[in-house]
């Protein structure tokens, strides 16, 4: 029992959280740009590597190069949005789709090209988890998943108590309704650059905290994101969040020795999980748990 | 006479294809309730919506209180003190009734919660739905708060496109007994209606739209009690 909480459950958590944060920007984003994007994954990329000079080069900890990080993307999104994005905003959204491909390559290059090919660690050397009764948490997951929930916290604050955010959710239900109503439709979209950049960042930080930093571990995160917001319903954020669990959880729980000794699914077919999930939604329940919408 | 509120001179217009506005002339006056009738594809609505900014006007002009607004987009004419209430899809489902109003008040930076007070005393139906999704209210109070989020800016003149449509008969009353309030507080109403001979038994002035033309145009009573007009259009 505490081997498969140890092993199994406690590392889906902490996945889960990754992919939340990840699912809510994608989430938001096609809710008010209708689009899916798929740059996401690569944004979650440079905020890793945003934060990767703080911490090995000058020391600081990597929860203090986090907002660094967050920002960085922040600037990054909206200037995307600019050059990339805004020029096709009345063209068929299946332009924007693949310009954001584009994006997605761009910024894996660009990355590469500064950082150079290697992989990275934050930190060298093991740090001892810390043990109660059996129970082993490394540190940093529980950090994960304590600053995970304050930025969702953050975020339904932002969006039931704030007229920005009220206003967001508006166009995300009506756009058509929205403008009548006098709502600027371009603020309302950098401010949904604004949330999807530091959900991006901070998940990239995370990931880059709990395994070796490459060009691809965003990229690789594409499928359970978007996995997870199909699964919450598209352009529903809150959804995303129970999606990003759902899919964290099960893709660790898949690796688990239900019947016999060895692994039911062998860790290497994680991503497949994700993939079954997302196809058996789609068939089953096309607008997710949550209703979402289809398209 | 002074110069009218609204008023739209020899309109011209449509979505891009042919015409469905063939010369269009509207007047509201302050203060006056304003029934356009007519028959399904007569262009009411787009009349209606060629005043907001929201259907490409080629020809002919809209005037708002002396000033030419002719294709102002939505949002600049909402500024002036129009505000529109389209037909379908005028809430946000998602949102909260509370939430629905203060976006009727978007584009405000003062203090809204005395225009709050005033909208929910005109429909205290919304009082107690105030934390309901308005996704999730009936026909009737759908409508009440569309028409709510509408006079948050204060506006003086309400355009109301059918505010009736697919409503209870119960529900009708009422709507038709709200619109007569919020009149009576001093903003001038232009509506299409379908039901007709009730919109018109309220009305100051009503208009027959026919193809996208001017066919009547008279006071409410007299437009009533002519014949021609009673048999093409109130059902005899």
């Amino acid at each position: 029992m505490l081997e498969f909480i140890n092993f199994y459950l406690i590392p889906g958590v902490v996945l889960g959280s990754i992919y939340a944060l990840g699912a809510i920007g994608v989430s938001l984003i096609f809710g008010i740009l209708r689009f899916a994007h798929f740059a996401h994954g690569d944004m979650m990329t440079l905020g890793a590597y945003v934060a990767l000079p703080l911490v090995v080069g000058l020391g600081f900890t990597v929860y203090a190069a986090l907002p660094v990080a967050m920002a960085g993307v922040v600037l990054m999104a909206i200037l995307i949005d600019r050059l990339f994005y805004k020029p096709l905003r009345d063209r068929p959204t299946i332009v924007v789709l693949v310009a954001s491909f584009g994006v997605a390559l761009m910024l894996r290059a660009v990355i590469q090209f500064a950082w150079g090919p290697h992989s990275h660690v934050y930190e060298k050397g093991f740090r001892k988890p810390i043990v109660f009764d059996g129970l082993r948490i490394a540190e940093r997951h529980i950090w994960i998943v304590l600053l995970s929930i304050a930025l969702v916290v953050a975020l339904h604050l932002f969006l039931t108590r704030t007229k920005t955010g009220k206003a967001m959710r508006a166009l995300s239900d009506d756009p058509d309704l929205a403008r009548i109503t006098g709502i600027n439709t371009e603020r309302i979209v950098a401010w949904t650059w604004v949330l999807g950049g530091c959900l991006a960042g901070a998940a990239g930080v995370f990931l880059g905290m709990d395994t070796q930093i490459t060009t691809l571990i965003g990229w690789n995160m594409l499928l359970p994101v978007f996995a997870a917001a199909i699964l919450g319903g598209i352009g529903k954020p809150y959804g995303a969040i129970a999606g990003g669990l759902v899919i964290g959880i099960a893709e660790e729980l898949s690796a688990y020795p239900w019947i016999g000794t060895t692994p039911l699914l062998d860790p290497t077919y994680k991503s497949a999980v994700a993939f079954a999930i997302m196809v058996a939604m789609l068939l089953w329940r096309p607008s997710g748990l949550f209703k979402g919408r289809v398209y | 006479m002074t110069a009218a509120l609204l008023q739209a001179t020899g309109v011209y217009g449509g979505y891009g294809g042919a015409d469905i506005l063939d010369g269009v002339d509207l007047a509201v006056n302050e203060d006056e309730i304003v029934v356009i009738i007519g028959p399904n594809g007569a262009g009411k609505s787009t009349a209606m919506k060629a005043v907001f900014g929201l259907v490409q006007i080629r020809d002919g002009t809209v005037r708002w209180d002396g000033k030419d607004i002719t294709n102002l987009s939505p949002d600049r004419v909402a500024r002036l003190g129009l505000a529109y209430v389209p037909q379908e899809r005028n809430v946000f489902p998602n949102l909260t009734v509370h939430e629905n109003l203060e976006m009727g008040a978007y584009i405000r930076d003062d203090d809204i919660s005395a225009q709050l007070a005033r909208v929910y005393e005109v429909f205290p139906p919304l009082r107690g739905k105030r934390r309901q999704a308005a996704g999730l209210l009936s026909g009737g109070q759908r409508q009440m708060v569309a028409m709510g989020r509408a006079m948050m800016l204060d506006p003086r003149l309400l355009l109301l496109d059918e505010p009736t449509a697919g409503l209870a008969p119960a529900f009708v009353d009422q709507i038709f007994e709200r619109i007569v309030e919020i009149n009576r507080a001093g903003i001038a109403i232009l509506m299409v209606e379908q039901n007709a001979r009730h919109a018109l038994e309220l009305a100051d002035r009503g208009y027959v739209l026919v193809n996208g033309q001017n066919s009547f145009t008279d006071t409410g009573p007299n437009l009533l009690a002519n014949r021609e007009v009673a048999e093409a259009f109130l059902g005899g």
